[in-house]
């Protein structure tokens, strides 16, 4: 019963500090709207890397209490198209330094990802993107059912199971981290800089003078702006349509859940599109598994049950030892979803309004990359080359960067 | 032994043995384990997750943070609280130190799901919930009554009185007058753990543990009229120094484990309260036999509780407070007020008053509002829907529960004295060692030092703190939050509120959530009509959505590779006949339906004469092929669209989606008629002598019988259509009949072929055939960024049609890039080898080694074969510019290799499409 270290205690301390709590100025640099990640890394990056500290972050609610704080915190590059593979390896190449640069453990753990395949299509799929990650530089296998159960040995690699398992593409590389860590490590640095976070203050309007963005319109009164950066994930689209610009995101619900404490069990992280569900557990011990999005668009962050249900019954299919683990928690988030499942990145009809959004499942990962590449973005007015491929327009001019048939479970 | 006569819902007569912690023990049927613990004075049940403290029973129920225990036997189970585990024999259970630990095998226990539909649910048997499921039964409405205990009553266990009768005997009357009543369906042991839009709600019944042979648990999905959250309260406890150790314990948990189970949890006991209903626990025990002291935190204590006090000899002090205790396993003494001085006790009860348990409304989103009198978060504002009653709303006093529960038809109670609740989060202390979550081995020092990072909103507390996130999910913890952070603060506890309520109430097993859902129930196994034919002939199946097909049928001895050699070679040789069962098969009926095919697809459906068949493709909004098939006109009002297999149920909803948003004047109605129809495509060179073998009376010759029509016949009465389609480029038939006469007509189709040599073929020899003949499988060939151009069939793409979907994205630039990747064919120089489908495709270097990382890439191969027409292996591919690169040669990476292979044109075998008419 008495374990010699108890399980807890390996989590680490918090820094005593994190950040102020700023009355908002009559005008700043750079307004970003939106506290998640990629708003308060871009925050970071652009003092960090660009010396640009006159910035606010505007948050609507309790900072990174949006999809940031309700990820499931994968991590991984092995994306299939130059494009993607590109900024989430950038990406990752920052997250492996993260801890260092932020000075806050934020308990990257690279344990590897496994993404199943179950059918002859799937076979397919995953030998392409296998192959196109190598010759990208990234790292990745292809791995045979007996692989597969050395790496992870609760996974059914059985025939007796609905769907079987044939294989699995293997990045070890991917990891998980912890989400809400990685926020305040970001919001610290950003703090310390001498930008300001301001919390409850929701961006309600814009005042507009030509093509420029003026002014914006908070719930604690207005702001005057440089450049506006928007970082708002699934209330983007809202933001927008306030300056007329349409954009083709839909914002879905997307359902997360835990488990209770356990003993470790499951050492890597598996996904799968066939039986579809994702796990890990995370350093606790809790399982924490998501699948796809609710079908209906939305912004409560609420979810429906059968979603779930039918996570637990691919679960429990594809790791049977799970079947008597608890479903502690399920929550909500509100993801924005792109027609090529590909995120939005660059400029706006107005001159000095930013965007970035449609990260949809997958923008945790992104988190130090996007913010990285939006800060140089923002700092000298033009897409940096990583997001150049993800401009708005490309939805006119057809250039898409089509994830949804090569990425299997897109987060 | 603290087990008191006279109390408690147990089975005296009989005994049950169990096991914790490698000692055997005994408890009686009605036991919960911890109930059996506490009796035989077993107080200390694990340790702490992060400090290594002792942890025992602090709780009632599922409120508990402490008592958490792993099952071993029957059947290894993580972290339940022993509150929650009845007793059965044979039972094993050990205490844990934070984590559980899961079996190392399937559980082979069975789980339901069940739909129950009604006018009204009833969360909750207690008082209000009783109460309210009557007068909904009187009235002749559906309810169902759910409550998450074994045995009905809530709160009224002890000593109340309701209708001037003792408690518990009004529960029984009550209960009997539900079990006679034609319209409820009444469930203990069930816990509504969700609640969902439009009265949406999941309970889970706990069956017990392979009972009878049925499921462990079931999980109700109900839909109510109305939902009624009769849910009751959950006890506050007081943080003070050390009060998370074994022997602290909320006050209703005492009176709970006497009256339910016969057990007095101490023997010396201090009740430390600001809340009037703590005395109620006091007399009990002190009636039971403990000696009892309460210290009330108020300055004015109730006089009449405490003249009843007095009589049994119970000391009250008012104006006192616990500020720690003392002990090591167990409690010892309590220290009592500034002077900390040592009142021993081995329980020490606490009460800091009540919480709503308003879960099942929050869930739903119905907001909590601070009611400062009540010094609780309580239900504010309506929902659709949704009534919540007595004690989750806050209403405490039996009398007003009674009354709200249940209108003009209430039962009566007694009424109560109230003396003003006090509010205290804590007393004065060592904040480092003032627990507030138990269960996470959380703080007040942990609150005060989020507090003094900046941190001001309880969604930060708790994630800073982990306080709120066990299995408990705060139920003691999370209002306690939010009062010592607005104090540490110096704001009202109002302004901070509480963190959300998230579904499940109490833990559910995965398992339970699945359901019957698993192995081949999992996602339904649809089978062909011929299924059985297949399985007799040997053939190997494949998953291609959700339909077992056969892929191919290996002779004795043959690997697949042999096999489909063999059947590619008979069907271009001979004829073979393969179950094409599995295409979509879609019904589109009314006057526009040709209007609706034409915006659909990319080109024109509504010339296509009666009796005709016409090829099509479908793309998405951005002139991506989605899929693909053939179409049939049967009558002018009236077409057969086929899907592929995978898609069939996509395609449906594709087209429903369009008649129903954007073309709702449109006069068509949509029909899945894939499972009616049995499709055999019969092909090869002498496919016709068997069709017209078998269906004699049919001119099957290429005058009477072109290619690209249909013909409806009747075979011994039985309507049969026939269908001059290829997929292999060989002079072939399609013969359709309804599911029911399949077996017998491929029986027939096989027996007629038998002097040809007529080989059934799988999937896999049909797409090397159709490969041989460069047509594409969609989703195999395409991802969802091809267009028809792209695949060389601009030709089914109508310049004529003022618009259709997908049109618009073929004038966008990027679409006529002539750098586009296009379907074309690849032959490896070495004649030999077989390209793994999926590799990528690179030009190929000079010294033919592949370059170090990053390698641009030309596109991949997306289908590859040997193929028995050429002799030698081949592959589909896209690759960027492809029709401009013919005679090109790329380099495809297998392993360390580099393979040539050159580009060709995508039709291989048969390119002047001589076969096709036999
Ligand atoms: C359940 C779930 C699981 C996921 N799993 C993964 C995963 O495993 N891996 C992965 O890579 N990604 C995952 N994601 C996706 C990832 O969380 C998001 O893509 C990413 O967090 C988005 O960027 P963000 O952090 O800036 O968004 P958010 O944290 O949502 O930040 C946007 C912020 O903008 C604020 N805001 C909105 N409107 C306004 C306004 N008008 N004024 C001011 N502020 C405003 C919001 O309150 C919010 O805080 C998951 C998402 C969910 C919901």
């Amino acid at each position: 019963m008495n374990s010699p270290v108890p399980p807890g205690a390996a989590l680490p301390d918090h820094p005593d500090f994190l950040w102020r709590t700023p009355e908002p100025k009559p005008s700043y640099d750079v307004v970003i709207v939106g506290g998640g990640g990629h708003g308060l890394a871009t925050a970071h990056y652009l003092a960090q890397n660009h010396g640009i500290t006159n910035v606010a972050v505007l948050e609507r609610g309790w900072l990174a209490g949006g999809n940031m704080a309700r990820n499931t915190t994968l991590i991984r590059s092995n994306y299939l198209w130059d494009e993607s593979a590109a900024i989430y390896e950038h990406s990752l190449k920052l997250w492996e330094g993260l801890e260092d640069d932020l000075g806050y453990p934020i308990l990257f753990s690279q344990r590897g990802v496994l993404n199943l395949a179950h059918t002859e299509q799937d076979v397919r799929d995953s030998v392409r993107r296998v192959e196109a990650n190598r010759l990208n530089g990234i790292d990745a296998e292809w791995l045979g059912p007996d692989e597969v159960a050395k790496i992870c040995p609760i996974v059914n690699v059985s025939d007796d199971i609905r769907y079987p398992v044939q294989g699995a593409t293997y990045q070890p590389r991917a990891g998980i981290a912890k989400h809400d860590y990685v926020a305040w490590g970001f919001a610290r640095r950003a703090d310390e800089a001498g930008i300001d976070i301001i919390q409850d203050c929701e961006v309600t309007d814009f005042v507009v003078d030509g093509d420029r963005v003026t002014t914006v319109r908070t719930s604690r009164g207005d702001i005057a702006c440089g450049t506006v950066a928007l970082c708002a994930a699934g209330h983007t689209s809202v933001l927008l349509d306030r300056l007329g610009v349409r954009t083709p995101l839909q914002s879905h619900p997307l359902q997360a859940l835990v488990s209770e404490l356990l003993e470790p069990v499951h050492p890597t992280i598996v996904m799968s599109n066939a039986v579809h569900v994702y796990v890990s557990q995370a350093h606790k011990g809790e399982l924490v598994m998501g699948a796809g999005v609710d079908g209906y668009n939305g912004y409560g962050q609420r979810g429906a049950f059968h979603v779930i249900e039918r996570q637990m019954a691919a679960a429990v299919e594809l790791f049977p030892v799970f079947a008597r683990a608890h479903l502690l928690r399920s929550w909500a988030g509100i993801v924005d979803v792109t027609p090529d499942a590909s995120p939005i990145v660059g400029h706006t009809p107005y001159a000095n309004v930013l965007v970035n959004a449609g990260w949809g499942t997958g923008g945790f990962k992104a988190t130090p990359g996007i913010g990285w590449a939006f800060a140089d973005t923002v700092a000298h007015g033009r897409p940096h080359p990583l997001v150049a491929p993800f401009a708005l327009d490309r939805f006119v001019t057809g250039a898409l960067v089509d994830e949804h048939g090569a990425a299997g479970v897109a987060h | 032994m603290s087990r008191v006569d006279g109390y408690g819902r147990i089975d005296r007569t009989r005994t049950l043995a169990f096991t914790f912690d490698g000692v055997g023990y005994t408890a009686h049927p009605g036991d919960t384990l911890a109930s059996a613990l506490l009796a035989h004075g077993v107080t200390t049940l694990g340790t702490s997750i992060r400090l290594g403290r002792p942890r025992g029973v602090m709780g009632a129920w599922t409120e508990d943070p402490g008592g958490l225990v792993q099952i071993e036997e029957p059947f290894p189970e993580p972290m339940l609280l022993a509150t929650t585990v009845d007793v059965v024999d044979g039972l094993v259970a050990r205490g844990v130190a934070g984590q559980g630990r899961l079996a190392e095998v399937a559980d082979t226990a069975r789980y339901d799901h069940r739909h129950v539909h009604c006018d009204v649910l009833v969360v909750g048997a207690g008082p209000a919930g009783l109460v309210a499921a009557r007068t909904a039964a009187r009235a002749g409405l559906d309810v169902v009554l759910v409550d998450d205990r074994p045995t009905p009553g809530g709160t009224l266990t002890g000593t109340e009185t309701v209708d001037g009768r003792p408690a518990p005997e009004w529960v029984d009357a009550v209960v009997a007058e539900l079990a006679a009543a034609p319209h409820v369906t009444h469930l203990q042991a069930t816990t509504a753990f969700g609640h969902y839009d439009d009265g949406f709600v999941l309970a889970l019944e706990r069956r017990g543990e392979g009972s009878d042979g049925g499921a462990r648990a079931r999980d109700h999905r109900i839909r109510a009229g109305r939902v009624v959250v009769a849910a009751g309260a959950i006890e506050r406890p007081i943080v003070f120094e050390d009060d998370d150790r074994p022997g602290v314990m909320l006050a209703s948990a005492a009176r709970d484990l006497l009256h339910r189970h016969g057990v007095l949890a101490g023997r010396e006991v201090v009740v430390f309260t600001v809340d009037d209903s703590a005395y109620a626990a006091a007399l009990d025990l002190r009636q039971a036999g403990a000696s009892v002291r309460v210290l009330d935190g108020r300055s004015e204590v109730p006089p009449g509780w405490t003249r009843r006090c007095a009589e049994l000899d119970v000391p009250v002090e008012a104006g006192t407070d616990v500020r720690g205790t003392l002990g090591s396993d167990r409690v010892r003494a309590a220290l009592v007020g500034e002077s900390r001085r040592e009142v021993p006790c081995d329980l020490l009860l606490v009460s800091g008053g009540w919480n709503p348990t308003a879960h099942l409304f929050s869930h739903v989103g119905g907001p909590l509002r601070w009611d400062p009198e009540l010094v609780a978060f309580r239900p504010a504002g309506e929902l659709p829907r949704t009534t919540v009653v007595g004690a989750a709303n806050g209403t405490y006093a039996l009398a007003d529960v009674l009354r709200e529960a249940g209108g003009e038809d209430a039962p009566t109670a007694p009424p109560e004295e109230i003396t003003p609740r006090g509010m205290l989060w804590r007393t004065a202390g060592d904040p480092a060692r003032q627990f507030v979550d138990i269960a996470r081995d959380a703080t007040v020092a942990d609150i005060a030092r989020a507090v003094g990072a900046g941190m001001t909103s309880v969604e930060h507390v708790k994630r800073y703190t982990t306080i709120g996130t066990a299995h408990d999910q705060g139920k003691t913890s999370g209002v306690l939050a939010s009062g010592v952070t607005a104090e540490l603060l110096g704001r009202p506890v109002e302004s901070l509120g509480t963190t959300t309520f998230r579904p499940p109430f109490t833990p559910v097993p995965f398992a339970a959530l699945a359901g019957r859902d698993r192995g081949d129930l999992f996602d339904p196994v649809r089978t062909t009509a011929v299924h059985a034919w297949h399985v007799a002939a040997g053939a190997v199946f494949e998953d291609v959505g959700q339909w077992k097909r056969a892929r191919h049928y290996p002779a004795p001895g043959e690997d697949m590779a042999a096999a489909v050699l063999r059947e590619c070679a008979a069907v271009r040789g001979s004829v073979g006949i393969m179950d094409g069962s599995t295409l979509g098969k879609i019904d589109v009926r009314g006057p526009d339906a040709g209007v609706l095919l034409d915006h659909l697809y990319t080109n024109l459906m509504s010339t296509l004469k009666v009796g005709r068949v016409r090829y099509g493709v479908m793309c998405g909004n951005d002139g991506m092929v989605f899929d693909d098939g053939t179409v049939l006109r049967l009558a002018e009002d009236r077409f057969l669209v086929t899907t592929t297999t995978g898609n069939a149920a996509h395609v449906l909803d594709w087209m429903e989606e369009w008649l129903q948003t954007e073309w709702p004047h449109l006069r068509v109605r949509l029909t899945s008629v894939t499972e009616q129809w049995s499709i055999f495509a019969v092909a090869g060179p002498r496919s016709r002598d068997v069709v017209g073998r078998v269906f004699g009376d049919v001119d099957v010759s290429n005058d009477a019988f072109g290619f690209m029509t249909w013909q409806d016949t009747t075979l011994d009465g039985v309507p049969v259509r026939l269908a001059r389609i290829s997929f292999s480029g060989e002079l072939a038939f399609e013969v359709s009949v309804d599911a029911w006469h399949a077996p017998d007509l491929w029986a027939r189709l096989v027996a007629a072929g038998a002097e040809d040599g007529i080989t059934p073929y799988g999937t896999e020899t049909m797409h090397v055939l159709r490969a041989e003949k460069g047509y594409p499988i969609i989703g195999q060939d395409t991802d969802g960024t091809v267009t028809p151009h792209d695949l060389g069939m601009s030709w089914a793409v109508s310049k004529k049609k003022p618009d259709f979907v997908g049109k618009r994205s073929f004038a966008r630039p990027v679409a006529t890039d002539p750098q586009r990747k296009q379907l074309v064919s690849l032959l490896p120089t070495d004649a030999t080898t077989t390209l793994p489908e999926g590799s990528q495709i690179v030009a190929l270097p000079d010294d033919g080694r592949l370059p170090p990382p990053p390698v641009p890439m030309l596109g991949h191969v997306t289908s590859s074969y040997r193929s028995a027409a050429l002799g030698r292996p081949f592959a589909l591919a896209l690759v960027a510019g492809g029709r401009d690169r013919v005679g090109e040669v790329v380099g495809i990476p297998v392993g360390d290799m580099l393979i040539a292979a050159q580009i060709g044109g995508t039709v291989l075998v048969d390119p002047e499409g001589a076969r096709r008419d036999g």
